[in-house]
Formats: C-alpha cells, structure tokens, sequence
C-alpha cells in the first residue's frame, strides 16, 4: 500500500489523567492457530468440537518413548504468514523446550522457538482511517504446540483434561512496542487476521481461540515515546504489565483502556506500576493481578534434543513466495486507484478475499464506483441482515454486473434495478437480469412525446404550481416528481428535468 | 546339543538354517535357563507364552526358507524399551502397571526379523546409574564372583540386566542403551561384547528417554560377530525419530575380516588417569600390543579436552532428564499417589514423584532443573554444550590425521561388591564413566570387548571408538581383539 498510497501516521491516544496528561506504548504478542488438518509434531486431527481427547495422538498424550516429527505443512504456513507480513524468514530456526507443570500440558514443557524463530522482523500498515495509518513492527514469529484444555467447572472435586488441543500449531507473532492506543490494538490484531485470512494460514476464529493476544500495555509522558524511538532505551518508557490470553477484539480495547487508566492513577498517586501478568475480567470490566514478576515461572529453556535444527532451503521459500496471493495492502491500493473507488469502500471490499474478489467481478469493465456502492449497500448489506456471505449469495456476481449493464445502458431506473434486485434476490433466484427485467415490465420511458404529454397535462392542471415554481426554481422539482409519478418510475429523471426547466421557462 | 542357550547368535542362526535345532527348542532351552536364575534377577517381566509363540512363527518363516539372521534368536529385552502389551517401567515405580499399546522401532524392527522376547531385563531407573542398584525391582546381579569369594558383584548399569543375562546364557543376546556408558561398562563387568552405535544409528522411538541427545540403543552380545548380526537388525533409518540419520546400513558382518594391517589406532594419552589400577593398565598394554602384532600402527594421541567430559556429561545428561521426565506427573498413567483432603494439582506431583522416583533419580532431575535455571543456565549448561563441541572436535581431529579407531580401557576396574558404593559420594560412582562418556557427547560408535582376567578371576573390558557411522569398521578391529585376547572364560555357575 505504501507503494501507491502515502499515509499520515495517527496522533497517539492520550488520557488525561487527574494531574497530567499520559499517552501508551502497547506491544502485542498474538497466538494464531496455523490453518493446517493435523497438528505441529503428530499426526493427530485439529478439528474444533470433536470428542474431548478423540484427537490425540500418543505424542501428544506425552506417552514414554514419543518423539515430535515436525509437520512440513505448519513450517510453510509460518513461512507463507512471514512473507505476507514482509518478514526475513531465517533459513535456520531451531526448536526450544519451555519447562513448566500443569496437567494440560502432558510433556511437562511447550516446544516453542526462544532463542532461533523461523520468522525475524516484518512490519504491518495498521489502517486508521483514509491516510492515516500506522506501522507496526513485528519482531518474530515463531512456531510452538498449543495447550490442551482443563476443566474446573464440571465436578465439585476433580479437573478434566480435553487433550484435543494439545500440540495444535500456533504461531507467535512479536510486534515492537509500537502501537499507542487500544483502538491500534484491536485494529493492529484485525489486520493481521485479515492478512493471514488472505494467506490462509490461520482462520481467525477469535470464539474459537484460534487468535488470542497478550498485550503488553505501559503509560509514559507525552514526548517519552519520541525519546525511545530516538535511543532504543526502554527505561524512559514506563513499567509494562502484560494482559494475557484475550480473544475478542472488544474486550482487548478495554482491558487496555482499563490497565491504562490504572497505571496513571497509580503514578499520579506517587506509587511504582509493578511489572506482572494480569488477567482482563470481561464481567467486571477491570485486569486482576495474575503473577507478578518474582512469582514468574523459570521456563529452563533448553534446545529441544529431540528435534535438528530446522533447515529450509531459499528455494522452498521461493516457491511459496511465488504463491503468494494479493495481499490486503496492495488489493486496496489497485481497487482506489483502478476502480476509482474510495480509500473508505475499497476497505470495505478487500476486508475478507471473498469479498474482495465479488467485488471485482462486478466491477470488471464497469463504472467502480457504482459497482462499490451496490457490492456494499445493497449486496453486503443484504447479506449481513440475512447472515449469508459471497459464497453464499443468492444474487451472483454475474447478475449483479448484468443488472449494472441495464442501467448503463438507460433501460432501467436506479429505482427499477432495485426492484430487479429484489426479485432475483427472492423469486426470480438465478434469472436473467435482462429477461426478469422484462418479464416484470421493468423498462424506462426514453420516449420524450410519453413524457411531453404527461408534463403537458400537468401544467395545464396545476397552474398554482406552474407560477410558485416560475418564482421559485426549486419548487420545479414537484413537476418532476409528479411526472415520473404518472409514468410509473419508468421516465428517465434526467430527461423529465430537463423538460420541465424548458416548459416552464427556467432555462 | 544340550545347551542350546549357550550358543551365539550365529551359531544358533547356521545350526537353525540347518534344521539341528528349532526356534521353539531354542526358546525353550533359555526359559529353562530364566526359571533356574531368579538369583540373578535379571528378568523382571518374563514372556514365556510370547516367546513361544513368537517361536513357532519363527520356526515356520525357517520351514518356508524366509529366515533373516534373527529369526527364531531368543533375546531379552531392555525395560526401558516399550513392548506392546508387555510391562515396560524403566524400573521405576513410576510407570508401575504400564503397558504400552505400542511397540519400540528397535523391538519392532528385531521381531520383523524373526528374533524371540524371552520378558524384559532389570536396568538402573530410567538407565540412570551404574551398578544396577537404583532399580525398582531390586538389582541384577553379576554371574561371575571373585575367585574363592561369595561375595556378589554388581553387572555394571545400567544396561546391568542385559549384561547379567547375556553373561549367563539365559539369552543368546540382549537390547541395551547407552547415554553415558550404559552398554559398555556392563559388557565390560561381565565379559560380553557390547557395541553403542553412532548416535542416530538407532531409532529411539519407544525407548523410554533418559537424556535424548546421548541415549543410542545397541546389542549385547556373546562376541562380536553376533553383535555386528543383531546391530544390523536394530539399525536404520525411522521417520518417526528426527534425530535418526537417513543413512544405508552397511552390511557389518561382512565387515569382519580380520584384517587390520596398515590401519591407525590412537593411544590417547588423556585416558591413562591418576590412580588407575596397575590391572587395567596392562590389559590396555596388552591390548595395544594385540593391535599392534595384527599389523596395525599404534599412535600416541592427544584428546585434550577429556577432563572436561565426565563434569559436561553430569550438566547435560541431567538437564535432559529433567525435561524428559517432566511427563511422570501421575496425571495419564503410571503410578499416583493417594491425596489427602484439600491437596491440589500441585501436592499431587509432589506426592506422585517423591513416591515414583528413586533417590537417585530425584537427584538428577534437581541437578537438571539447578543447571538450567536462570542465572545458571549459562554457567552450566551452556558451558557444558561448549565442551561438548570441543571433545567432539578432538575426535575429528584425530580421525582428519588419519587415526582409524582409538583403544581405551573400557571401565576404570573390574565389577566392584553391590553395596560397595553405597556410602560413597555418589561422584564416585559417576567415575565410572569416565572412560565412555566421551563417545556419548561426541555422538560416535563404541564398542566393549572382553580382553582379559584380572588376579581375582573377573573380566575386564577394552574400548574402541570408531568414526562415525563406520560401526562396521569398529566392529572389524573390535573382531580382531577378540580374537587376539582369546577371551572364552565363562562364569561358574552358583545360581
């Protein structure tokens, strides 16, 4: 996008807190489930809602002897995610242990990428509305197992475990510190699920947990952010506390908003902000001490020695490269400047692929602009009142294009291609735009006599009208109104002006 | 041919292929042995009605003409190896009660090829020890004894089951590991062959882990030949082990020529250590001169970094175990401890691992956990990673100068009293290392070889360590040992 789009970088958020003013430096830390059928290191299904503890492999279930194999699949699809986020993708990456207890997590450690990730830094354009966005620097992305599931609600004395999860492919994705609001939080999180989306290496599904973020939020002074960027030096920033595990771009935002507006009131109290994990409470509205930092696991990461080092050849990461699809930035950029449409529709369109690609079938060889407004006004909006999607549609690409071709070419109305549009929507599923719009005697009157004689009969019935309009032009419009009225909404309105402003004299 | 448990394993696969013998007489005759040597306690899960059917299986595919070496071979089988359906604990009271639903690649590998499980053989908990004691079911217990003695010798550890058995022809050969010297110093204890393979060699798939990155399985034979035939059936490529290295495997039996005339053995002088029994430094003589009068050049050598091997090997080899046996947490299968009211996730693993674990066991773990933890992390583990590198740059140092297998001493004394090492430090008992556990940080293949008798009448081991993957090649001058030591004592019977 920033090849053909130049953009303004958004002013910070800033609270004003009883005493001053403070701005926030918020970092992300965003687990996406890898799109893949089987999991990181065994065989084993990754279907959401299956039994609990049906898709477990023996690895999985951590049984003695078990050895990970990496799944080729999830190592391209961490690579084709470093691609779209435009990312140095290290050739050799190598897999870590990180040690901990809990019933969830059978191995008695996560196979995770501490000390070499597969993916070095990339960057994300955060968009903030028409020429304002802002640039988010990633600083890795590394490949580890997911966790299983426990259950503490089901039984007055004992925990369940649902292994189906352990050992899912996630991506780790780092962002800098870099983001300055919870709005560019939650909008910085939407990007990179649009983008990965567009890649189909994650699907997004927040509810599902296939995309949670750890936010790491801390206030400063207005002008201490500038000094970082200036020096890298941390300390002028204030101490960060990190809200795990968040999966609602909602609650993301508040609990941002909320951890902030908690850390001003602590440092305008003359207290220290305490580095530690916190939980966000979506009932209450508020984050809760989760550890603080002395509480803090010893991970005793270890190079994992069941596992090489991960070499891929560039070759391979060629190939996907050549297999990139277009990705949001660009898609965006080619739809405003070749289409014509605004920087606003053309986020709209390219949100989901699918749409993006509905779009351009409509608006191929057509008027953009008018193609956007009825892809998002009258298609999009429809299906998201009825809870359908462009794969779902029950009015084609092709017939939507068909019907702007009937209104190109002045044989219907605007208000005629919207009953048309009705009708293959409902009972004329599938048709024919042109023969429905026959069929239904939708036809606009070109013909001047049909409209010369209404307008006739209408001045010579109305002369009160005929002298308010000759003292006041606008009140003209009446007789337009009146004329299209009688001619059933078939009378082209542009011709009928026209008329009107002659007969009565209004040049 | 009465004792048909005493014959290796290529004069039992000629007599077979010969119809002399059946798999099922075979098999028998070991599990005579087994029932008659519950004082050795060597076996510690019997498989009679497996072995015997795996047995009859044999003796068909023999009648069929479809007989590779192994078949119709009864062996004993490691506990650290899981073998389907049969108990496989590690001897540990952690894993008491499991039975795995599948089978080890290297056990897998052994019974496609026709071999026979007499049961499963006593080993040090999860193969951490050296003298067979800090297993679960109570120690195995060397065959031989000192001359004019009663008192009862460690086999060595851990492989200290497999070596027993071996040793006392209640099997034509056993399944062993190896992390720091756990098939070596056993063979060594009780007069076997014992080979560990070049690290990858062997799929570690089902075999229950102790420290990955040193953990090689290997045989345990009555000579070399017989561990160059079982090598063979138990090596090669597994998808599913990463670490497993995607190499052909050679043909090691066709390896042992004999003939050894032109090739280089170093002499490393690092491993004549301070104090070592005057014993052990003759047989090490004595075995150079072998070398030497079979028309190979004896080289002196230098391995600097030796000194350093046994301290790098007692970070790394914890801190592996510490993660690996993260798993016995009481939670999926194996032992759990009983909880009191009110106890929580966190009494549960306490509880379950102070009861499941054995002393030494929980003193490795803390050892690992210590020397992983932050603020040491580096000043040990990533210390000893560096000397790893170093000790294995010594060896490709002196294999780049043309030195074709080094000979060491095998163990730094014959098989010592169980019990003897009781109170002592346990870094004593860890010296027993000291010789082998260079092999395991360099990755390379080792063998054991008995060369000799000490005064009292037990037998002492020599060392060689080949170049990678070249197990044939080390076998070959492990043959020619062997056949200059003469080595044909066996144990009197007392069990």
């Amino acid at each position: 996008m920033l090849d053909h789009l130049s953009y303004k970088t958004p002013t910070p958020k800033v609270i004003h807190g009883a005493k001053e003013d403070w701005e926030l430096v918020i970092g992300l830390e965003v687990h996406a489930q890898v799109a893949s059928k089987a999991k990181l290191f065994s065989g084993a299904s990754t279907e959401f809602g299956s039994e609990p503890n049906s898709n477990v492999a023996f690895v999985d279930a951590a049984m003695p002897g078990m050895l990970p194999v990496i799944n080729e699949f999830c190592v391209a699809q961490a690579v084709r995610t470093g691609l779209g986020l435009k990312a140095a993708i290290n050739l050799t990456s190598a897999f870590d242990r990180k040690n901990y207890f809990y019933p969830d997590l059978p191995q008695g450690y996560q196979i995770s990428q501490l000390y070499h990730p597969i993916v070095g830094e990339g960057e994300v354009i955060v968009d903030m509305g028409p020429g304002i966005a802002r640039r988010v620097r990633i600083e890795r992305i590394h490949l580890e197992q997911d966790a299983g599931k426990s259950i503490h609600d089901l039984d007055p004395t004992m925990s369940f475990v649902d292994l189906n999860r352990t050992g899912v492919a996630l991506m780790e994705i780092v962002s800098r510190p870099d983001i300055r609001g919870p709005e560019e939080a939650a909008a910085y999180v939407a990007k990179l699920r649009q983008i990965m989306r567009y890649l189909g290496t994650c699907d997004g599904n927040m509810q599902n947990g296939n995309l949670r973020a750890d936010v790491n939020v801390s206030v400063c002074r207005p002008g201490d952010y500038e000094k970082y960027q200036a020096t890298g030096d941390h300390s002028v920033l204030g101490t960060r506390c990190e809200i795990k595990n968040m999966n609602s771009l909602r609650f993301i935002q508040a609990a941002i908003e909320y951890e902030a507006r908690r850390q001003i009131a602590i440092v305008e109290d003359g207290g220290k902000v305490v580095q530690e994990t916190r939980l966000y409470d979506p009932d209450k509205g508020e984050t809760r001490s989760m550890r603080s930092k002395e509480e803090a696991h010893d991970y005793r990461y270890f190079p994992c020695p069941d596992l090489l080092p991960l070499e891929i050849e560039q070759e391979w990461v060629d190939d996907i490269a050549a297999t990139m699809p277009e990705l949001p930035d660009e898609k965006k950029a080619r739809f405003v400047e070749g289409f014509g449409v605004t920087e606003y529709d053309a986020d709209v369109l390219t949100a989901e692929a699918e749409n993006a690609a509905f779009f351009e079938e409509v608006a191929k060889g057509r008027d953009g602009k008018q193609a956007a407004n009825w892809v998002i006004n009258e298609l999009f909006g429809r299906l998201n009142k009825e809870g359908l999607t462009v794969d779902t549609t029950p009015v084609s690409a092709a017939q939507l294009g068909g019907m702007l071709d009937l209104i190109a070419s002045g044989e219907i109305t605007t208000k005629m291609a919207k009953d048309l549009f009705e009708l293959l929507w409902t009972t004329e599923k599938g048709g024919n735009p042109a023969e429905v719009a026959q069929k239904h005697g939708m036809k606009q009157v070109t013909d001047t006599g049909a409209i010369e004689k209404a307008l006739d009969d209408l001045i010579a019935a109305n002369p009160d009208q005929v002298e308010k309009a000759k003292v006041n032009a606008k009140l003209a419009g009446w007789f337009t109104g009146q004329v299209l009225k009688a001619t059933g909404g078939k009378a082209n309105p542009a011709v009928v002006n026209q008329m009107v402003a002659k007969k009565l004299g209004l040049g | 041919m009465s004792e048909l448990n005493n014959l290796t394993i290529a004069e039992a696969r000629d007599a077979l292929r010969k119809g002399e013998t059946s798999a099922t007489d075979l098999t028998m005759a070991c599990l005579t042995a087994i029932d008659a040597a519950d004082g050795l306690n060597a076996f510690v899960h019997k498989t009679p009605t497996l072995a015997l059917e795996q047995a009859r299986a044999a003796d068909a595919r023999l009648k069929a003409g479809d007989a590779p070496a192994m078949c119709g071979i009864p062996l004993g089988i490691k506990d650290l190896f899981c073998t389907k359906g049969v108990p496989s604990q590690a001897a540990s009271n952690i894993l008491s009660g499991f039975k795995p639903e599948y089978e080890s690649t290297v056990t897998s590998k052994l019974f496609d090829a026709g071999a026979v499980m007499l049961g499963k053989l006593n080993m040090d908990e999860f193969a951490m020890g050296s003298s067979n004691e800090t297993s679960c079911y109570g120690n195995a217990v060397n065959p031989w004894r000192r001359q004019g003695s009663n008192v009862a010798l460690t086999p060595g550890g851990s492989s200290g089951g497999s070596a027993s058995a071996v040793a006392a022809d209640l099997c034509l050969a056993a399944t062993g590991t190896d992390t720091g010297g756990s098939i070596r110093q056993p063979a060594a204890f009780t007069g076997i062959t014992g080979i560990k393979p070049t690290y990858g060699r062997v799929s570690r798939w089902g075999i229950v882990a102790f420290a990955s990155s040193l953990d090689q399985a290997g045989p345990m034979t009555k000579t070399v030949r017989d561990a160059a035939i079982m090598l063979q059936a138990m090596a090669g490529h597994d998808p599913k082990d990463s670490t497993s290295a995607d190499l052909a495997v050679p043909d090691f039996e066709a390896a042992l020529t004999g003939d050894i005339r032109g090739r280089r053995i170093g002499i490393p002088r690092e491993y004549r250590m301070d104090g070592m029994p005057d014993e052990i430094e003759a047989l090490w003589k004595r075995g150079t001169e072998m070398m030497r009068d079979a028309g190979a050049e004896i080289v002196d050598i230098s391995l600097p970094h030796t000194k350093y091997a046994l301290p790098a090997y007692y970070v790394v080899a914890p801190a592996e175990a510490s993660s690996n046996l993260a798993r016995y947490d009481g939670v999926r299968y194996g032992h759990r401890a009983k909880l009191a009211q009110g106890d929580g996730i966190t009494e549960m693993y306490e509880k379950t691992r102070a009861e499941g674990f054995g002393h030494e066991v929980q003193r490795r773990v803390m050892i690992g956990t210590y020397v992983l933890s932050a603020g040491f992390y580096d000043a040990y583990y990533n210390r000893a990673r560096k000397v790893r590198a170093l000790i294995k740059r010594d060896f490709e140092t002196v294999f780049a100068e043309g030195i074709d297998a080094i000979l060491t001493p095998a163990t730094p004394s014959a098989a010592f009293g169980l019990g003897e090492m009781a109170d002592a430090d346990p870094i004593a008992m860890y010296l027993n290392d000291v010789f082998t556990v260079t092999v395991n940080l360099a990755g390379l293949p080792g063998v054991a070889v008995p060369a000799g008798l000490d005064a009292q009448g037990l037998p002492l081991g020599l060392q060689l360590i080949g170049r990678p993957w070249e197990e044939g090649d080390l076998l070959n001058h492990a043959y020619v040992l062997e056949r200059a030591a003469g080595f044909v004592s066996k144990p009197g019977k007392w069990w």
